[in-house]
């Protein structure tokens, strides 16, 4: 007989002008995978933080085992047996494996017995839950996968019951998470309870029995995972049916414009993080880069746009090297040879979220007329112009001087997207377009890319998001640990087959 | 044999000197390594000094006048969190408000109650801190090599000289080997990490600042009621920022930037040796030059090989919370 | 807490004339009790401040005469931070600058006056920018913090300068280490001499003709700091430096140009010291301003309007101030480096105090109006 481990009833809670959370009741049975599904804004990480102290109700109760909890802050939580997982993980990179797991539970002032009591706790937990860490090992050393096993071992060690994991794949292969799912079923077997947050239609089917689905700060449906199906939980989750893949045309595929020849190049720390790539893309083309976060896309595309140095090879642009080891042009130089760029990170790179809109309309074209002359801006052009492509575009508020950071992620990104495509590109660098934005907006930005390409405009996409990869190019590469490791056209692949190259299984 | 004297009084000086660096260094690892720029040690410096002089001519012992120092510096740092930890306030804005008030009210105060500006009356020995001879230095003075080290290097300092030595350990200890050292610099790394451990930012990075404000307090009580017998205006000249410069040399550990106080404190004892001495070759140095010797060789340490230390992650950052 | 609000709906006033001046009221009453704690009594020491800097013509010279140089080191201060680097350093570039011009005004008297002048000017942008060139080299290319290496050349300039005013510029007559005087004629007008010539004798104060200098500079810093591409680089760059190489925006160059910029505009207080006032370089002639050009940038956010009112300000206090240090035995001309300090606070690291109150007490307060 299933019982209710952790009851939510009538939680609410706002950040400023903001409900994130509505009137949301839960239950949730002990010793179940229970999914809560909805869309990036749905209010689920949101409620599953206040679950676990770190954000404080407005109003409303949490009990867990039916005693009603007064949760302040996320020691209260644990201490009730409540364990998370965050999508970002709470990890000090330079700690070892066993710091970080006791941190704040240490037992004692001066490190000693206690010490030696946890890393005989910690070593039987990975031995039942086979999660096989090194407990001497630095955080920074260790794959995503492991540190999200360090993250799952952290909270066991802290006596959870109810273990929540939030959007725990994102950054996982296919085959991580298989492992994943793996150890998520164990924990249940030894009467764990597990809540797992997710976009994702495919996790919920295979792993959870119950699902709670969210839209707009509340709860919208709860099911039996038997008796439903991906196309109805979609429905729930947006509103109305979704087109899972964009109309689009055949491609009419050009010349090679853009070519990128043996490119090697290293992080910050000097890792060589791209290794020896080589692809081109045609007038006309959309191609995708497919991939794990932090198999080398992101320097990847730092070096083809000019910001980051390569190490070796060449990139060349109509048949004509603009960079290699020795010469670099730089981003001012690149966009004068038409290529543009929307990067994977809007709000740390591509705006400057204080400034006012129309100067990041004209970020990084400040220096050409019509927005300057002899290195004077001309504020009436520059205002002129900001009104009409905020209408194109429809950014919402249509206020030019209003500070950027005050517009939703989707007006952003499309401040960026307009800036970027509206100096007729001929070769587009796109990074994670649609991360953090809205459906409604998804769909405009999807649909300006296909626009794009069939104005015979060379795009390069980079996302994590293989649907969208899926749906936008015509032609896709996988990257693995910095190195191209496959190429598909985009007709009648698979998911699976691009998920196993994904994860270096070619 | 005037030779060696020279190294002995020059040796015996750098351990004077680097004193008072010591103190605010390892004040302000605590601080950084929590995650909060100090570039405040040099108005907390002068707070100290001013109070611990003042204090101490007041009620007649200095040890009273530590005390004080430890409050008023303890107060600032408290101010300094107020800033930049609750209310999120520019951290180096803050510390420079700290450093241009306390110039301004150190020298204002001693001119409204002892009628002079910028100058405290000169303390007696009751007053005072005194110098130590260890036990035995006079006894081993005799025997070559060990007894002129401990009689003449190490022994005859004031207390403060030792209580530095022995803290740098103690710091070390209390930073890599306690669970307080631990929460410390994980803060200063990830302070996410440690508020959904349950461990509260804030409190963590207030008593930080706290520790912070009593190890400063005794650099400045040194400066006014040891090596010298009162309060000058602007009698910190610098060495604030020195300590802070050390710090980042020495990468925030405590090891490395006991070596880099020493190297401050070596070149200050060499400059004050050079003065007016008229070397091979080059001549008599103007003395203005050799007195710009520690500043400039600030300037060129953190050039040369700060570029690449790696500073606490979090250093400089408000904590806003992120779901 | 107070509740959140749409920071869309705040009005431009509220953010950046309601909350700097609730800001400033705080910073005062703190002073106030510095005084009270010195022994004397605050509302006397106002009255003083407002009958020293106001209440006679030469008192109003001085106040301007203050105002000028604080223009020129808040002008200086602000433009670094613009590119978030935190120049401290206006005293030495003040002070190298002040050489700038004497060796201009010495080396090139035989030119015609207006000329030196010009020249003299350019003398000191270009020491002042020069003094500041290292800790931007240091800061651009090998991260060592502006404020340290920027300290450091305070205390290196103060050297260099008793160096060079006892050694080598040392005027032989006098017995101070302070160099011979410029040529009369290159002395520049002074506010005596302006009033004179519409019938209207007045005593001597120090005011002369660089307050225009100061306004010309103040006019040029916002048309380069909002109206050219390098400020707006400049802006990017201090906001969100990734940001900027992204779109090709080089921050070493920026840092660079920003702090040469800076530099050159605490220089310029050597124009107004040794053309208007000196004649001479004398020891420490900049005598602090440069330290309350931090305040007073802060205080007006970073705008040239702002910090003319900035400057205005502490021309009262400092006018003022020499009032209460005359009539007031307690009071040290340094108390008026500790208000320093206190603004800097207030305006500067707890500008955010009652911000949010403040601000979502006026948008409740409007959106009740307009629901009406």
């Amino acid at each position: 007989m299933v019982s209710p481990i952790l009851e939510l009833s009538n939680i609410n809670k706002s950040f400023g002008h903001v409900q994130a959370n509505k009137d949301i009741n839960l239950q949730i049975n002990k010793a179940t995978i229970h999914g809560i599904i909805g869309e990036n804004g749905a209010g689920k990480s949101t409620l599953m933080s206040i679950v676990y102290g770190f954000y404080q109700a407005d109003s409303g109760t949490i009990s867990i085992h039916g005693n009603k909890l007064n949760l302040k802050s996320p020691r209260d939580s644990i201490e009730n047996g409540i364990g998370m997982v965050h999508q970002h993980f709470m990890l000090v990179e330079n700690f070892s494996v066993l710091e970080n797991i006791i941190l704040g539970f240490e037992g004692e002032f001066i490190f000693g017995k206690k010490l030696e009591e946890a890393k005989e706790k910690l070593s039987k937990l990975c031995d039942i839950y086979k999660l096989n860490i090194d407990l001497n090992s630095i955080i920074s050393d260790l794959s995503v996968g492991f540190r999200q096993r360090v993250e799952i071992l952290k909270a066991l060690y802290r006596g959870a019951e109810v273990l929540i994991l939030d959007e725990p794949t994102g950054v996982l292969t296919p085959q991580e998470v298989d492992e994943l799912f793996k150890i998520l079923r164990s924990l249940k077997e030894e009467g764990k309870t597990i809540v797992l947050i997710t976009h994702k239609l495919n996790e919920i089917m295979s792993l959870t029995s119950e699902v709670t689905v969210m839209r707009q700060g509340t709860v919208v449906g709860h099911k039996k995972t038997q008796s439903t199906n991906k196309e109805e939980l979609a429905e729930m989750m947006v509103g109305r049916s979704v087109l899972l893949r964009i109309k689009k045309n055949e491609s009419k595929k050009g010349e090679i414009i853009f070519k990128v020849k043996n490119l090697q190049v290293k992080d910050d720390l000097g890792v060589l993080r791209v290794k020896n790539v080589n692809f081109e893309i045609h007038e006309g083309e959309i191609l995708g880069l497919a991939g794990v976060t932090g198999n080398g896309q992101t320097e990847l595309l730092e070096a083809l746009s000019g910001i980051r140095k390569i190490e070796s090879g060449e990139i060349q642009i109509f048949n004509q090297t603009v960079s290699d080891q020795n010469n670099f042009l730089n981003p001012k130089d690149l966009k004068e040879k038409g290529l543009a760029h929307v990067p994977e990170d809007r709000q740390r790179m591509g705006l400057i979220t204080d400034f006012k809109a129309h100067e990041n309309l004209i970020f990084g074209y400040h220096h050409q007329p019509p927005f300057s002359r002899s290195s004077v801006l001309i504020e009436d052009k520059i205002l002129d112009y900001s009104q009409k492509v905020m209408q194109d575009y429809d950014v919402r508020p249509q206020a030019p001087e209003l500070i950027t950071s005050n517009f939703s992620g989707g007006n952003q990104q499309k401040i960026i997207l307009s800036r970027e495509l509206n100096k007729n590109p001929k070769i587009l660098l796109v990074g994670q377009p649609t991360r953090g934005v809205d459906i409604g907006a998804i769909e405009f930005i999807h649909q300006r890319l296909i626009d794009m390409r069939d104005k015979g405009v060379a795009i390069l996409l980079v996302s994590v998001e293989l649907e969208e990869v899926l749906s936008l190019s015509d032609r896709i590469v996988v990257m693995f640990d910095g190195k191209i490791v496959g190429e598909k056209n985009n007709q009648g692949v698979t998911d699976r087959e691009i998920g196993l190259l994904m994860a270096g299984i070619s | 044999m005037e030779f060696i004297s020279d190294i002995v009084s020059l040796l015996s000086a750098t351990l004077r000197i680097s004193t008072p660096l010591i103190f605010a260094a390892m004040a302000g690892l605590f601080a950084e390594r929590s995650g909060v720029i100090d570039f405040g040690l040099e108005g907390k410096m002068l707070a100290a000094a001013f109070v611990a002089a003042t204090g101490s001519y007041f009620l007649g012992s200095p040890w009273f006048g530590l005390l004080l120092a430890i409050v008023a510096c303890v107060s600032l740092s408290l101010l300094h969190g107020f800033a930049s930890v609750t209310h999120k306030g520019d951290q180096v804005v803050s510390c420079v408000a700290i450093n241009i008030l306390m110039i301004g009210l150190t020298t204002a105060l001693a001119a409204a109650w002892f009628g002079q500006e910028g100058l405290t009356p000169t303390l007696n020995d009751e007053q005072r801190f005194f110098e130590i001879t260890l036990p035995f230095a006079d006894a081993l003075r005799p025997v070559p090599i060990i007894g002129t080290i401990y009689s003449e290097i190490i022994s005859g300092h004031y207390i403060f000289v030792y209580i530095a030595y022995t803290l740098v350990p103690i710091v070390y200890w209390i930073v890599f080997k306690t669970s307080f050292g631990l929460r410390l610099r994980a803060v200063g790394e990830n302070p996410s990490a440690v508020d959904t451990a349950g461990i509260g930012v804030y409190s963590m990075r207030y008593k930080a600042l706290m520790i912070n404000g009593v190890l400063v307090a005794f650099a400045g009580a040194y400066l006014s009621t040891a090596i010298n017998a009162n309060f000058f205006r602007e009698m910190s000249a610098g060495r604030g920022y020195l300590a802070l410069a050390a710090l980042i040399f020495g990468k925030w550990h405590p090891k490395t930037a006991l070596l880099a106080c020493l190297l401050f404190g070596f070149t200050d004892a060499l400059q004050i040796r050079l003065q007016g001495v008229e070397l091979p070759i080059i001549g008599v140095i103007p003395v203005q030059f050799i007195q710009a010797l520690p500043y400039i060789l600030t300037v060129i340490l953190l050039a040369g090989f700060v570029g690449k230390a790696i500073a606490p992650r979090a250093i400089g950052q408000p904590y806003i919370k992120e779901g | 807490m107070p509740t959140l609000i749409d920071k869309s709906k705040v009005p431009w006033w509220v953010s950046n004339v309601i909350v700097p001046l609730v800001n400033l009221m705080l910073a005062l009453f703190v002073s106030g009790l510095f005084i009270f704690i010195a022994g004397e009594n605050p509302i006397q020491a106002v009255k003083l401040i407002i009958y020293g800097s106001f209440g006679y013509i030469e008192g109003f010279a001085y106040t301007l005469y203050y105002t000028t140089n604080f223009i020129f080191t808040g002008l200086a201060f602000a433009v670094a931070f613009h590119c978030r680097l935190f120049n401290i350093g206006g005293e030495g570039q003040a002070y190298l600058g002040g050489l700038g011009v004497f060796l201009v005004a010495i080396n090139f008297s035989f030119l015609p006056v207006p000329i030196v002048w010009l020249l003299a000017i350019l003398g000191s942008v270009l020491f002042g920018a020069l003094w500041a060139l290292i800790p931007a080299y240091l800061q651009a290319y090998r991260g060592s913090h502006v404020v340290i290496t920027t300290i450091m050349f305070n205390f290196i300039a103060s050297a260099l300068m008793v160096f060079l005013l006892v050694d080598v510029i040392r005027d032989t007559n006098q017995m101070g280490p302070q160099t011979v005087s410029v040529p009369k004629e290159l002395w520049f007008p002074m506010f005596r001499d302006i009033t004179q010539l519409f019938g209207i004798k007045t005593r001597y104060s120090p005011l002369n003709i660089s307050f225009f200098l100061a306004i010309l500079a103040s006019f040029l810093v916002w048309f380069l700091i909002w109206r050219t591409k390098w400020g707006y680089e400049m802006r990017a760059v201090g906001h969100n430096t990734k940001a900027a190489v992204y779109a090709g925006i080089s921050p070493k160059r920026n840092i660079i140009i920003a702090m040469l910029v800076s530099g050159a505009l605490a220089g310029m207080l050597g124009v107004n010291e040794i053309l208007g006032v000196h004649h001479r370089v004398i020891v420490n002639f900049p005598a602090g301003y440069g330290f309350t050009g931090i305040a007073v940038a802060l205080m007006g956010r970073n705008h040239p309007i702002g910090i003319f009112l900035g400057a205005f300000l502490f021309g009262i206090l400092y006018q003022g101030g020499s009032e209460v240090t005359f009539d007031m035995p307690n009071i040290s001309r340094y108390m008026f480096v500790a208000v320093q300090g206190v603004i800097i606070l207030f305006s500067g690291a707890l500008e955010n105090l009652f911000r949010p109150q403040i601000e979502s007490f006026f948008v409740k307060r409007l959106n009740k109006e307009s629901s009406v």
